[in-house]
């Protein structure tokens, strides 16, 4: 239940992109067409799983017996680091198309806050190995419900009558406001 | 170029917020208040100075492919150190800051300016471009909480960053009118969207002028 609790809680109540502002610069430079947005959504799933689990073990089986956890941040960003550089050249040898549509947003994935965000917390919060890992799948899956969701938004924001002020990000942001209140809306859930 | 177009620059026409929109995750999240917008105001800015004075230094050694992972490791040391003093020297700043301290490092600025500017430039150049950029981060951080703490608790409030008891000053003007909404996330958006908004209202009221006297 505890499991469940954390996994809905992350997802949907406390989503990393609407409460903690993790991962707002792809949110607002991908989410144009929503399959790129959904193909950036699994890209950034496995790199965030697999980065949090490799970063935990690391953290509790290498940097804490020798004493060096404040070398913590380059360990993680080297690890986040090569797993982005992994999944661009799977991407390229298996589907060029994907990665020409992603462009410049695939390497920002290293840059991605929610990446380094969530191995972080997952050691601040003092979680279980098992409770990390399902952090880790809660939160890329909160991220990619939310920019897809943002995309088709966006996608009928284009062709609606805006004021001139507000075109573009602007409207953007507030749409981005707004559903962080409709989110908000469901805090009693967990 | 002169010496001190390189320095304004980064304050407004390119100011890293408001117009090149980097660095919004932790401009939205810590502006809820004055204190700690300074705060993480000033934590850049060194970071952003040591960055690129040492990238700017180092430039003729690195290896071009390996460049940017060789950034990364640059900024996370630095990150760390400052992460450690504030850690050491304003306990309160840091707890209240959390987070973001250590997520300085995925601040697109940083690895942005160390890619466009300092990998390129002499070293006094690169200092002063960070000195802009960094400025111009602290200025817009500034202004987005100077809003939403005025709007979301009715007053404006700053203590001193090194010790949380020493006020500097408090003050409230319609305390029973705060929007509370302000101080939580979705505020955060709204501020930052109107904020930009008002931006593009300025650029097309001039455009507008401009072609007015074409016109003529």
């Amino acid at each position: 239940m505890g499991l469940v609790s954390l996994f809905i809680g992350l997802t949907f109540v406390n989503n990393v992109v609407l409460s903690k502002f993790y991962a707002v610069c792809p949110l607002l430079g991908v989410s144009k067409k929503p399959k790129n947005a959904l193909n950036m959504g699994y890209a950034v799933t496995f790199v965030i799983f697999v980065a949090s689990i490799v970063t935990y073990v690391l953290y509790y089986q290498v940097l804490k017996p020798l004493k060096i956890t404040y070398l913590d941040l380059i360990t993680f960003i080297l690890v986040i680091a090569s797993l982005v550089q992994f999944v661009e050249m799977f991407l390229k040898k298996t589907s060029p198309e994907i990665y020409k549509s992603m462009g410049v947003y695939l390497p920002l994935i290293t840059t991605n806050c929610a990446v380094l965000g969530v191995a972080l917390d997952n050691i601040s919060a003092g979680y279980s190995f098992i409770e990390a890992a399902v952090a880790g799948l809660a939160v890329p899956i909160g991220f990619t419900i939310v920019i897809y969701l943002f995309a088709t938004i966006r996608e009928r924001l284009e062709i609606a009558n805006v004021p001139e002020s507000f075109k573009g990000t602007p409207i953007a942001l507030i749409t981005a406001g707004i559903m962080a209140c409709a989110l908000a809306g469901i805090a009693g859930l967990v | 170029m002169k010496k001190i177009d390189i320095f304004k620059k980064g304050l407004f026409v390119e100011n890293p917020i408001f117009v090149l929109l980097l660095g919004l995750c932790s401009s939205l999240a810590i502006t809820t208040s004055l204190t700690n917008a300074i705060g993480m105001g000033i934590a850049v800015l060194c970071v952003l100075i040591m960055s690129n004075v040492i990238i700017s230094l180092l430039r003729k050694i690195i290896p071009n492919e390996i460049r940017i992972p060789v950034f990364i490791v640059i900024i996370a040391t630095l990150v760390k150190c400052v992460q450690m003093l504030m850690n050491a020297f304003t306990p309160a700043l840091y707890e209240s800051l959390g987070v973001f301290i250590p997520l300085i490092v995925v601040n697109c600025i940083i690895l942005g300016r160390a890619e466009s500017f300092a990998s390129k430039n002499g070293v006094f150049d690169s200092l002063l471009d960070a000195m802009g950029m960094g400025l111009g981060y602290t200025f817009a951080v500034l202004v987005i909480s100077f809003f939403r703490e005025l709007i979301g608790t009715g007053g404006l409030s700053l203590f001193n960053p090194f010790d949380a008891s020493q006020v500097i000053f408090q003050f409230e003007v319609f305390g029973d009118y705060a929007v509370s909404l302000f101080t939580q996330p979705a505020g955060a958006f709204i501020t930052l969207g109107c904020i930009l908004a008002f931006i593009q209202f300025l650029k097309v009221k001039k455009a507008n002028k401009a072609k007015k006297v074409e016109g003529k």
